[in-house]
């Protein structure tokens, strides 16, 4: 077979030109154009957590614990409890022993027994994935295996995950981790297995207190929407432009 | 539970006053590797440029050496990537489904592009020889001369036209991959530092200068591994000639030259004080707005890595090769040695960007310490630990050696383009 140089490049040309155009149907969607062809809008997911009902007993965390299989005694969990005690002298002692998993029940923070006579105040602040709406974590997936739902809530599909750990890297909040046994990236997602069936998260069912409330933004009958559009709430470092969507009554300025 | 848990991380972490539960160096030594690799990669490529592009004609024979040597260390470059991913084997993913607003997800395509450009320039600086290999070895005995021939018959793609015309497109075409290769190449190291600098929840890392300082050592240990690698190689080739022939023909044997040393050896300064210059002005930047993370930086910075940054980094890999290879009089003992600071330097600065990033927890109230392990008990402390790391450095070297004995890139008289 004989071809000559424009004889080459008229095919090649007309070849390129046959594979590209039905190549352009196709079209790359944003994130939120995609969130949008097929959101629900009828849902967004949000959580409440009242710190000045947080007790610090620990149950939210067993319950995630059992609820979602992440090992019980991995030092790595979707959810945990922090301890802030604030001391006359000003400084800030927090802890989180196995995440709050089994209680506060030792007034030593790390070995260092505080005085209570010098205590200002002190508090407990429970922590999870923030869901947010402008997640950091999904910009950064490589693969697109954690992604934003429809109704808000960010997932990771066990799957796909190729376990490089940029999401982890890039998460402000430090909510996600390696699972023990997947070797994949995880993270809360509200229960998004029992949300979807009309169930409670296994955190807020387990809250003996009502510390933890799952709302529904879209919802404005939503109890707990109404106490989030219509009371002072605060979100963790919102600095980071990630808009995040667990809010939280009675933050106190020391809190990381 | 009776299973066996292991979370990444929690080997090699050691935590210091509050650090969130999940928080561990997840990203350890293989992460280090990656850009340490990558760049001498994007650095050996450069120096081999400047003369096939901009007709430095006092490097060529060095050049020579760098484009194979950064085809050697090519693949390496990957290497660490997949030794660090949890699940090696989806490895493909990025390629099959990339979501492009991660910047890892070009690493792939990037990747691939470069690794063609530099096959493509061995490809047509090499041609010529490899159509003579072909006839030198018509007819030659033995098992092994066949296999060759069959090799270099594999390689000339069936272009063995080596008429003048023919070769001057050779050349044409080697010049023209090279000029499109330094942005290539910029851009693949470019763009590592981009994977860091772009992640907002770390404070060390996000900057806009991450890019263009990564640019910068990246050429700088290009340069140095090059060079040490071609003066080792040729003194060694020297010595081992004058063991075989005796002191009487010393005189003609040519070790490294120390003229071609000595005008690399300028690139390399000019790269060095971009590279430290604007490391410099990050850090001063930092502590001049000193914003919210900069009471948690400056105590990593000034107070727990201060040995790994000014005294290692700074001093003995920036400051002491910098005065050594400027003092005059410049040996090729000498050199060598400034050249093995050098490298070390860019190693620590990858070091202390990649670990003394995890060196502090989110909550900016603890720290994280990291201990590398070195007796390897399981597949992932071999992988993430010190043998993981020595292997990923050794490996360009055996491929180089492998290369090099089809592309000998270290013989004067091939190779003209």
């Amino acid at each position: 077979m004989t071809c000559s140089r424009r004889e080459f490049l008229k095919e090649a040309i007309g070849g390129t030109v046959a594979t590209v155009l039905p190549l352009s149907a196709f079209t790359f969607l944003t994130s939120a154009e995609a969130r949008a062809a097929i959101a629900d809008s009828k849902v967004r997911w949000a959580f409440l957590v009242d710190t000045n009902k947080c007790v610090g007993c620990g149950m939210c965390v067993k319950a995630c614990k059992n609820e979602n299989e992440i090992p019980y005694d991995a030092p790595v969990t979707r959810t945990w409890v922090e301890r802030y005690v604030v001391t006359k002298d000003g400084e800030t002692h927090v802890d989180s022993p196995m995440g709050g998993r089994d209680g506060f029940t030792s007034s030593a923070i790390r070995d260092e027994e505080i005085d209570p006579e010098n205590i200002d105040k002190a508090f407990f602040v429970p922590k999870l994935c923030n869901q947010c709406d402008n997640p950091a974590c999904v910009q950064v997936c490589p693969v697109g295996a954690t992604y934003q739902t429809g109704d808000g809530v960010v997932l990771v599909d066990r799957e796909w995950c190729i376990g490089c750990g940029y999401c982890i890297m890039a998460c402000p909040y430090g909510v996600r981790f390696f699972h023990p046994k997947y070797k994949v990236a995880d993270k809360c997602n509200f229960c998004y297995h029992r949300i979807t069936k009309g169930l409670q998260p296994a955190c807020v069912q387990s809250c003996a207190f009502g510390a933890r409330r799952l709302a529904n933004l879209r919802d404005p009958d939503d109890p707990v929407t109404k106490i989030i559009t219509t009371e002072r709430v605060a979100v963790l470092k919102d600095e980071y432009g990630t808009k995040p969507h667990v809010f939280y009554l009675g933050l106190d300025t020391n809190v990381r | 539970m009776t299973e066996d848990i292991i979370v990444h991380g929690a080997e090699w972490t050691i935590k210091e006053l509050f650090v969130y539960p999940n928080e561990f160096i997840y990203w350890s030594i293989q992460i280090v590797m990656y850009p340490y690799m990558t760049g001498l990669v994007a650095g050996a490529f450069v120096l081999s440029s400047l003369y096939h592009v901009f007709g430095q004609k006092d490097l060529k024979e060095i050049a020579q050496f760098s484009l194979v040597f950064s085809l050697a260390l090519l693949p390496v470059a990957a290497l660490p990537l997949l030794l660090h991913l949890q699940q090696p084997l989806r490895a493909m993913e990025p390629l099959l489904t990339p979501h492009f607003t991660s910047a890892i997800a070009a690493f792939g395509i990037v990747f691939t592009v470069y690794g063609l450009i530099v096959v493509s320039e061995i490809w047509f600086v090499y041609r010529e020889y490899f159509v003579y290999q072909l006839e030198a070895l018509k007819g030659a005995p033995g098992f092994w001369n066949a296999q060759r021939r069959i090799a270099y018959r594999a390689l000339t793609f069936g272009a063995r036209d080596v008429s003048e015309g023919a070769i001057r497109v050779d050349h044409k075409a080697a010049k023209i991959l090279a000029g499109i290769g330094i942005p290539v190449a910029c851009f693949l190291h470019g763009y590592a530092g981009f994977i860091f600098g772009s992640v907002k929840a770390n404070a060390l890392w996000m900057s806009p200068l991450m890019p263009v300082i990564f640019i910068m050592s990246a050429v700088v240990s290009g340069i140095a591994l090059c060079m040490l690698t071609y003066i080792v190689i040729m003194e060694w080739q020297a010595f081992r000639k004058r063991r075989k022939d005796g002191a009487a023909a010393a005189g003609d044997i040519k070790g490294a030259e120390r003229d071609v040393v000595g005008r690399a050896t300028r690139y390399l300064l000019g790269f060095l004080i971009a590279a430290i210059s604007l490391e410099l002005l990050d850090l001063i930047f930092r502590g001049y707005t000193a914003m919210k993370s900069w009471d948690i930086l400056r105590s990593v910075m000034y107070g727990k890595d201060f040995i790994n940054i000014f005294v290692l980094q700074y001093t003995l890999g920036n400051l002491v090769p910098f005065i050594l290879l400027l003092l005059p009089r410049l040996t090729i003992r000498r050199t060598v040695l400034a050249l093995l600071l050098v490298l070390f330097g860019v190693f620590m600065m990858r070091w202390n960007v990649v670990i003394g990033g995890q060196a502090f927890s989110l909550s900016f109230s603890g720290y994280m310490h990291y201990h590398i392990p070195i007796i390897p008990h399981s597949l992932e402390t071999f992988k993430e630990g010190l043998f993981g790391a020595l292997t990923v450095i050794a490996t360009p070297f055996v491929l180089f050696w492998l290369i090099n004995k089809f592309v000998p890139s270290l013989r004067r008289d091939i190779g003209e383009a």
